[in-house]
């Protein structure tokens, strides 16, 4: 399965990149959130354990919130809003 | 009623649900649990089969406590390098570098004893061009030698291709020879000849032969305590020479730059945010200091790792003292395994932590079983053999290794089989490849030519870095294109 990233509703986005490893989630997250405008929601998904680590730094770093984080089985769930 | 019937039902689905997840982790720490019963039975077994077993069982159990530590850490080169140029996040090239000064820190004593069992590699400006390939590699892989193989315990094949692609490439590379000879500079090849090496070794085919033979081993091999003028087993040495100014100058510059270019307005704009003055030396000192203990996982794991790498040397030189060898070659020559030791009678034994030499030997071991003379290479044939993978010291570093990272992946609910896709599959056998021919070029990796030689005071450590920071930009940028060219046709269909 390839990426996937699509509009699921006014201001709110997801991206799909299950199956993909580092560096590829976060790359994808960060092209991704660049092109929201603020206040929108990205609806991330993703199942590379290490990638998290990276892209929560990220978040913090670029001053955007993790409103919703769940995981289950290893598979991620991350509701980013931007700044 | 109906409602309640529904709410009971969704409770009723919930806490099943949660049952499940619950018996899920449990099964899981059970897999946890047996596989440390295995690494076990493996070292008394073996143990009680023959006592010189208990040196490859010292190899197994450090291997697992790096698996451990790797994973906890998510210890990654790459990631160090990567996210540094791609998402300019700082933490674990932050993580890396403290890692790296706390196994210095631990080094330094038992260098000064004379009892490290590191020799410095030679130097000169051939560690940047491999640390310019593995660079590369890693970001194309998706991971680094060592965190290929953590990443294989918590279930991850695109990581265990990288492993495969890295393992192939070695052996293939260091025994190139016929058309590649062309490629040999003559000043190389008549050198090479010079070295007379045994008629075992055909010097003259094998650009890798000619490589090391006519121009490696013509470098110095030198350690900052001697370009100081200090003996390297020495207090002075080992402290200054090699911790000071070896690691810790250059460590600390390193810091301050990642600090200026990478972390000091994020930082200071959250703690404006805060109403916090960042103002003067004191708020840029507070801010270096918060960019150091911003990644305690992985320093944790690096001081672990540290104290262990220092301790394996220690155990590794009592026992090779105790049993009266100096390489594991004469120890598997008496106990019958003598198929596949050197010419010189060795086989790899770094006595320390190392990646790659093992991989490319198992896959060596196995053309050399499908009818491929390589054992007339310097690699394989005069330094380190191809001995039976099932009783390569180094290669139950490596195995324990995944089997460690397995261990705690397993027991934090985070081990996942992830098979590859075809694009992740390319990535994982390209990126293995560029870092299997940096991998020889240097003569080691990420941790053998990077992480253990800068911790050791040796002069071509920070050299391979900086190759290897070189590289992993190349390979950012590289992505960077490939990410916005498959992006840009849905941000088009989202009106973006």
């Amino acid at each position: 399965m390839g990426m996937k990233f699509e509009k699921t509703d006014e201001g709110r986005y997801r991206l799909n990149v299950n199956g993909y490893v580092c560096p590829h989630p976060q790359i994808y997250t960060k092209k991704a959130l660049e092109k929201l405008a603020s206040g929108d929601i990205l609806e991330l998904f993703f199942d590379n354990p290490s990638s998290g680590e990276s892209i929560e730094a990220m978040i913090d770093n670029d001053g955007n919130t993790l409103v919703e984080k769940m995981v289950e089985a290893g598979q991620f769930e991350w509701h980013i809003q931007k700044a | 009623m109906q409602q309640q019937v529904a709410s009971v039902a969704t409770a009723d689905t919930a806490l099943a649900k949660m049952t499940l997840e619950e018996e899920g982790k449990r099964k899981k720490r059970l897999w946890a649990l047996g596989l440390m019963g295995f690494f076990a039975l493996i070292s008394i077994g073996t143990f009680v089969y023959n006592e010189y077993y208990i040196y490859l069982s010292v190899y197994l159990w450090f291997g697992l406590i790096y698996g451990m530590c790797l994973q906890y850490g998510r210890f990654c080169f790459s990631s160090a390098f990567r996210d540094l140029f791609a998402i300019k996040v700082p933490r674990m090239l932050v993580g890396i570098v403290i890692a790296t000064l706390l196994f210095g820190a631990v080094s330094a004593p038992i260098t000064a004893s004379g009892l490290s069992t590191f020799h410095a590699a030679p130097v000169s400006s051939h560690a940047i061009i491999a640390g310019v390939f593995f660079g590369i590699g890693m970001v194309i892989a998706g991971g680094c030698a060592s965190s290929s193989l953590y990443k294989t315990g918590e279930g991850n094949m695109n990581a265990l291709l990288v492993i495969l692609s890295l393992s192939l490439t070695q052996a293939l590379f260091a025994d190139v020879g016929g058309w590649a000879n062309y490629f040999v500079p003559d000043a190389w090849a008549q050198s090479a000849l010079e070295k007379g090496l045994p008629a075992s070794i055909t010097v003259s085919d094998g650009w890798v032969d000619q490589y090391l033979a006519g121009y490696v081993w013509n470098q110095p091999a030198v350690t900052y305590a001697e370009v100081l003028g200090m003996p390297n087993a020495s207090v002075s040495g080992a402290f200054v020479g090699n911790l000071l100014v070896g690691i810790l100058i250059p460590a600390a510059l390193l810091l301050a730059v990642v600090y200026t270019l990478y972390w000091r307005k994020g930082y200071r704009n959250k703690k404006q945010k805060e109403g916090k003055d960042v103002s003067g030396l004191k708020g840029e000192l507070a801010g270096y200091w918060a960019m150091i203990i911003a990644n305690k996982r992985t320093a944790t794991a690096g001081l672990i790792l540290g104290i262990a790498c220092a301790l394996h040397m220690l155990v590794i030189q009592g026992l090779r003292v105790k049993f009266g060898f100096r390489n594991a070659g004469t120890m598997l020559d008496r106990i019958g395994w003598d198929f596949g030791l050197s010419v010189q009678g060795t086989v790899f034994d770094p006595g320390y932590w190392y990646v790659t030499t093992q991989e490319a030997q198992w896959v060596g071991w196995t053309l050399q079983k499908m009818g491929v003379e390589n054992l007339d290479n310097i690699y394989f044939g005069f330094v380190n053999g191809i001995p039976n993978p099932a009783i390569n010291p180094a290669d139950w570093m490596s195995f324990a290794l995944i089997g460690g990272a397995a261990i705690i992946a397993l027991y934090h609910n985070e081990f996942k089989f992830k098979k590859p896709t075809w694009e992740t599959a390319m990535w994982s056998i390209i990126g293995g490849a560029f870092m299997g021919i940096g991998a020889r070029l240097g003569l080691g990796c990420n941790v053998g030519a990077f992480f253990v030689r800068v911790a050791n005071g040796d002069c071509s450590g920070w050299l391979f870095g900086l190759g290897m920071a070189g590289g992993a930009y190349l390979g950012v940028k590289f992505f960077n294109w490939w990410t916005e060219r498959k992006l840009a046709k849905e941000f088009e269909a989202c009106g973006l």
